[in-house]
């Protein structure tokens, strides 16, 4: 058993990782061969990586080491080691010397349906006159924005409901930020480094989204 | 009881604060109940002229709460009405002579013997405003139908939220039917669509509440005044009862006649 302990094999998500300790290596490599041939049937067609740890091993040693391997049936894909020269050696040999990287031949890509989204802030109220958010994330209200409220964003700035009072989207320069409205008629709006006022509105109030179109604010129907 | 500390306030000046606190404390008081109204404006003082008791100030406010007199020396009982006081302002010191604690001690040493304490707040947003809300338990934003001072309107109700005294009642006051139905006028619907706050009365224009304010005589005193009908009918509205507004149709004018037959016929 004390023969084992110079060699540990344990199944990863890369293959079958083999850990050799820091002793002699021709000890350690004798127990790694009496190992794999004791357990050739479980390990059979197995993708190896090896970590040699402190080891300098040559590259020839590297090379009759994959060879003896690949007679038991096992590809020796990676060695893992902290020793400059082994790393180098393995590399040589066509061997990764990283296990974090992708296996070639296995990529498939998966869809990451998970986003992230952006910061915003969410104001569930009347903002009335004298009111003021600021805020470098979006900006959401439910509710009204009455004249005299000010809303400054560094991205987009979002009411659900009346928007009469003043409003800068993309405070910091963004000029794809957008402003939009159940009923877009604020005192001003301003998006990045423009600014428009409201012009006289004919008709219902109606959802309409602002954004900056060949450098000029443009107003038009929000929908879906 | 119901012991119910009032504040009426606007933001904008000129409104109607001092006349509505004025006709709502006599409707009260005229119902039976114990009424005293404060006079907040310190250095501006117009409740007592409103109620005709300007003559009969000895102490006032700022007396009581620098201890110099004892809060019922301060209280004016009304020539007309014997359950109706009114405390007034000094005349000679200005807002900074009272503080929000004075006002909210004071207060409380009124509402163990009175039904209804009416606070009458002055314009603004400073000192006296804050002084003024701070023991309130309703306050009441009057407004006209202008724009400028709905905007005013909107940022009081907004410093009443903060405060925590929210939500507060709207009064819309001198609201002209026929200017409305030009559309030369907001209309209470306009009003109501950017404050978003419960309704309590509608004040139409009315010459004789000028007349009464000259005369010290609140408008609800008067049986035939519209006006006054519609300050009687916030009062019974703030005692829980439930009082239709007002037609907003005049009533002069062939039209306005005919529906009032057709609409009395129909009953």
């Amino acid at each position: 058993m004390e023969e084992h302990a110079k060699v540990k094999i344990k199944g990863i998500r890369e293959g079958l990782l083999i850990t050799i300790r820091d002793d002699d290596w021709s000890d350690a490599k004798t127990a790694l061969q009496e190992q794999i041939k004791e357990q050739s049937d479980f390990l059979k067609g197995g993708r190896l990586i090896l970590d040699v740890g402190n080891h300098n091993i040559r590259a020839a040693e590297l090379g009759q080491l994959r060879d003896m391997l690949s007679n038991d049936g096992l590809a020796l894909w990676a060695v893992l080691s902290n020793s400059h020269v082994t790393q180098q050696n393995a590399q040589l040999l066509g061997l990764a010397t990283r296990i974090n990287k992708p296996i070639p031949e296995r990529t498939s890509h998966t869809i990451d349906t998970a986003l992230n989204g952006e910061e915003a802030v969410l104001v569930r109220r009347t903002l009335r006159s004298g009111f003021s958010i600021k805020n470098s994330g979006h900006v959401i209200v439910i509710g009204d924005v009455n004249p005299g409220c000010e809303i400054v964003s560094g991205g987009d700035i979002v009411v659900w409901g009346h928007l009469r009072g003043m409003v800068h989207a993309g405070a910091e320069g963004n000029q794809d930020a957008i402003v939009c409205a159940m009923d877009l008629a604020p005192t001003q709006l301003r998006i990045a480094d423009h600014i428009a006022t409201t012009p006289k509105r004919r008709g219902k109030p109606q959802p309409e989204m602002a954004c900056i179109i060949d450098g000029q604010v443009v107003a038009m129907p929000w929908k879906p | 009881m119901i012991n119910k500390v009032i504040t009426i306030t606007s933001g904008k000046g000129g409104v109607g604060k001092t006349t509505a606190t004025a006709n709502i404390a006599t409707a009260l008081a005229v119902e039976g109940a114990r009424v005293v109204c404060i006079d907040a404006d310190i250095g501006l003082r117009n409740l007592d002229v409103v109620l005709g008791l300007e003559n009969r100030i000895v102490y006032d406010l700022v007396d009581v709460v620098e201890g110099r007199c004892r809060l019922r020396q301060a209280m004016i009982r009304d020539k007309r009405l014997p359950n109706l006081f009114l405390i007034p302002a000094a005349q000679t010191r200005d807002k900074t002579a009272v503080s929000p604690s004075d006002m909210i001690r004071l207060v409380e040493e009124l509402r163990e013997e009175s039904e209804w304490v009416l606070i009458d707040s002055p314009a603004g947003i400073e000192r006296g405003f804050r002084n003024a809300i701070a023991p309130a338990d309703v306050v009441i934003v009057i407004t006209n139908p202008e724009i400028s001072a709905v905007r005013d309107a909107d940022r009081i109700i907004g410093l009443i939220e903060a405060e925590e005294k929210g939500p507060a009642k709207l009064v819309l006051n001198r609201l002209k039917p026929e200017m409305v139905k030009r559309e030369d006028m907001l209309s209470p619907d306009d009003v109501l669509e950017l404050l978003a706050v419960e309704l309590i009365g509608i004040v139409p224009e009315d010459e004789n509440v000028i007349l009464s304010t000259n005369r010290g005589t609140p408008i609800v005193l008067d049986g035939k005044s519209q006006a006054g009908q519609a300050f009687r009918n916030i009062a019974s509205r703030l005692e829980g009862q439930e009082v239709p507004f007002i037609s907003l149709e005049s009533s002069n004018g062939f039209f306005g006649r005919i529906s009032r037959l057709m609409r009395s016929g129909a009953d």
